[in-house]
């Protein structure tokens, strides 16, 4: 019993001779840690904004009028519940197609980039489709905008549609509803298909090459050998990508949508960002924009969680 | 009966390496033609381009829209706007993240559990847009340059990569160092930076990219602002005015015609002289690449597999 005091005594006394000995160490990463704290952890104290009737011209804090859960009722129901949840599902569809046009593009590219023999042409490809990667979201909306319109303007998709004679007249992509969430897909594709085969081709590197030799005696083809050596090979790649990219599904973009989104098709290309900007920084109705970022983070990090758990239950990879 | 296999797998082979092949040459058809469209409308005559029929060579070549753009004040500001936060986040980025990612890389370092789980818990969450934004403004960063470099100046993903590269050098090279007596931040400088160059160089062109590209740090923070203005920026609000003007025409030739008619310039159009501005804005970053691109590979490798 009298040695326990004495103990915590010693282990006080090593911390605070620890502290001193590594004075340099905490020099060097302290002050960054509290610029980090200031950056990212100060902010959620805003959020008690969503409990607020907060108005930016009354200055103190404690003034502002206290509403309880009224932002919440406001943001789900009425006209900015009905916009809000149709934003709600803009950026699920958008994210959804996304990730999945994205997935089967960047794999199905690496795959079919394993198979080249020749070098040189390899790295041409390569390098040919990473280069959309370091063009901005303005470059590219742009490029989109010129490649959908009429022929005359530079439209080369209607040019070749109606050369093909599958239309006669050009299809005003950018003014119909019904194309939008394939257009944010479609250019995120052409974007970063490229550029994601970067980490497929470096776990299919890492694939045990006797596992081929020995495929190849078995009598295996080559989609044999495709299908069940090369594609569980990065399987964990591909399970780790995934748990990221489902706790970003709430993160469908922000420029092209506000760049391509017009009022004719509105109702398809609004998403939750576009939405908390709008009511926030234009409308300046702060506290329902908060409420609808907080939901946004919340949904986030139930979804990871999930992800990460069923991964781990399913003897995949573990991200957390 | 074997021959007769083979030549049927010779066969296969030969159609899937040209099937391949094919598909491989239209892809990087696909992603190669809105840049060199783009590359040709800025090298042709405006009023020809508004005829239509301009694919990846110019008709009528002119360097006018050049001439034209690299007129504009608000270009040449936006340009040095652009470079000089460019180069300031490359280089906060860098010394930060990795003195940063050397501290919790020290198994003995008392708080490098907790510098850990504080960071890489900010790759989940975030409190959302308007919290961030009156921070910004309390603490009077609105039209201000620092507003572009100092939020970013450590980012968590980075610095896992680089701790997790820093882990791969031999523990013996940094003890030995200690015997001879350096100290800890002699050791980070003069021994472990010169190691980590490779993953250095993968990470500075993320960071230049990402600072290169950005848009929505002017749009928020810095619109009220014109001399803190982006090339990304300008490009935006070009694109944002002649995608009105062409929804509201509806012709293609009404984009000339209102050009003309607001009396910037007879014989140039918003078309032309949005080609123009692309090439300008997508130029240095697409030149960087190369130079990097030895590291790259490699530190990404790196990176990801360890992840």
């Amino acid at each position: 019993m009298a040695t326990k005091p004495l103990a915590g005594q010693k282990k006080h006394k090593s911390t605070w001779s620890t502290i001193v000995a590594q004075y340099e160490l905490i020099l060097m990463s302290v002050p960054l840690l509290l610029y980090k704290i200031l950056f990212s952890y100060v902010p959620v104290v805003g959020w008690t904004m969503a409990f607020q009737n907060y108005k930016p011209a009354i200055r103190s804090f404690w003034k502002q009028e206290w509403v309880g859960f009224d932002n919440f009722v406001k943001l789900f129901t009425g006209i900015n519940g009905e916009r809000f949840l149709r934003d709600v599902r803009n950026t699920l569809g958008q994210s959804f197609l996304t990730l999945l046009l994205g997935y089967i593009g960047s794999i199905s590219l690496a795959l079919l980039l394993n198979e080249v023999r020749n070098i040189k042409f390899k790295r041409i490809v390569q390098n040919i489709t990473y280069m959309p990667h370091f063009l901005s979201w303005i470059i590219v909306a742009g490029l989109v905008s010129t490649m959908l319109a009429v022929p005359t303007s530079g439209g080369i998709i209607n040019d070749v549609l109606i050369r093909l004679g599958l239309i006669d007249n050009s299809i005003m992509f950018l003014a119909d509803p019904k194309y939008f969430w394939w257009i944010v897909a479609f250019s995120n594709l052409w974007k970063e298909m490229g550029w994601n085969t970067i980490i497929y081709l470096a776990a299919i590197t890492a694939i045990d090459p006797t596992l081929y030799e020995a495929s190849v005696i078995d009598g295996a083809n080559r989609y044999q050998k495709m299908w069940h050596i090369t594609l569980p090979g990065i399987k964990p790649t591909i399970m780790v990508l995934l748990i990221m990219n489902v706790g970003h599904i709430l993160e469908a973009g922000f420029e092209i949508q506000y760049f391509l989104g017009n009022g004719l098709v509105v109702e398809s290309s609004e998403i939750i960002d576009i939405f908390v900007l709008r009511y926030g920084i234009q409308m300046g109705n702060y506290s329902l924009a908060t409420v609808a970022g907080m939901f946004k983070t919340v949904i986030s990090i139930i979804l990871i969680s999930v992800a990460n758990f069923i991964s781990g239950r399913l003897g995949e990879e573990k991200l957390i | 009966m074997k021959a007769k296999k083979r030549k049927r797998i010779d066969i296969e082979n030969v159609i899937f390496t040209t099937l391949n092949t094919g598909y491989l040459i239209f892809l990087c058809v696909v992603m190669l033609y809105p840049m060199l469209n783009t590359l040709a409308v800025s090298f042709n005559e405006p009023l020809d381009t508004v005829r239509g029929g301009i694919y990846i060579r110019p008709r009528k070549f002119t360097l006018y829209n050049y001439y034209v753009v690299l007129n504009m004040d608000t270009i040449y500001n936006a340009f040095y706007i652009s470079v000089t936060k460019t180069i300031v986040i490359v280089a906060t980025n860098l010394v930060f993240t990795s003195m940063l990612a050397y501290t919790i890389s020290r198994k003995e370092y008392i708080f490098r559990k907790f510098i850990t789980t504080v960071f890489v818990l900010t790759m989940y969450f975030n409190a959302g847009l308007i919290p961030n934004y009156l921070l910004i403004k309390k603490l009077g960063m609105i039209n201000t340059f620092s507003v572009y470099w100092i939020p970013n100046i450590v980012s968590a993903f980075n610095l896992i990569v680089i701790r997790t590269y820093i882990k791969t050098i031999p523990e013996s090279l940094i003890e030995s160092a200690r015997i001879d007596g350096a100290k800890e931040f002699r050791i980070y400088w003069q021994i472990v930076m010169p190691l980590i160059v490779p993953t250095l160089a993968t990470i500075a062109l993320f960071v230049a990219v990402g600072s290169w590209n950005s848009w929505f740090d002017t749009f928020l923070y810095n619109s009220g602002k014109q001399e803190l203005s982006t090339l990304q920026y300008e490009l935006q609000k070009l694109l944002a005015t002649t995608m009105t003007a062409s929804t509201r025409a509806g012709a293609p030739a009404g984009g000339a015609v209102s050009a003309a008619q607001a009396g910037s310039s007879n014989v140039t159009t918003p078309q032309s002289i949005r080609a123009a501005i692309t090439i300008v804005t997508a130029v240095p970053i697409l030149l960087v690449y190369p130079f990097l691109q030895r590291y790259f590979i490699h530190g990404l490798a790196i990176g990801s597999v360890k992840e």
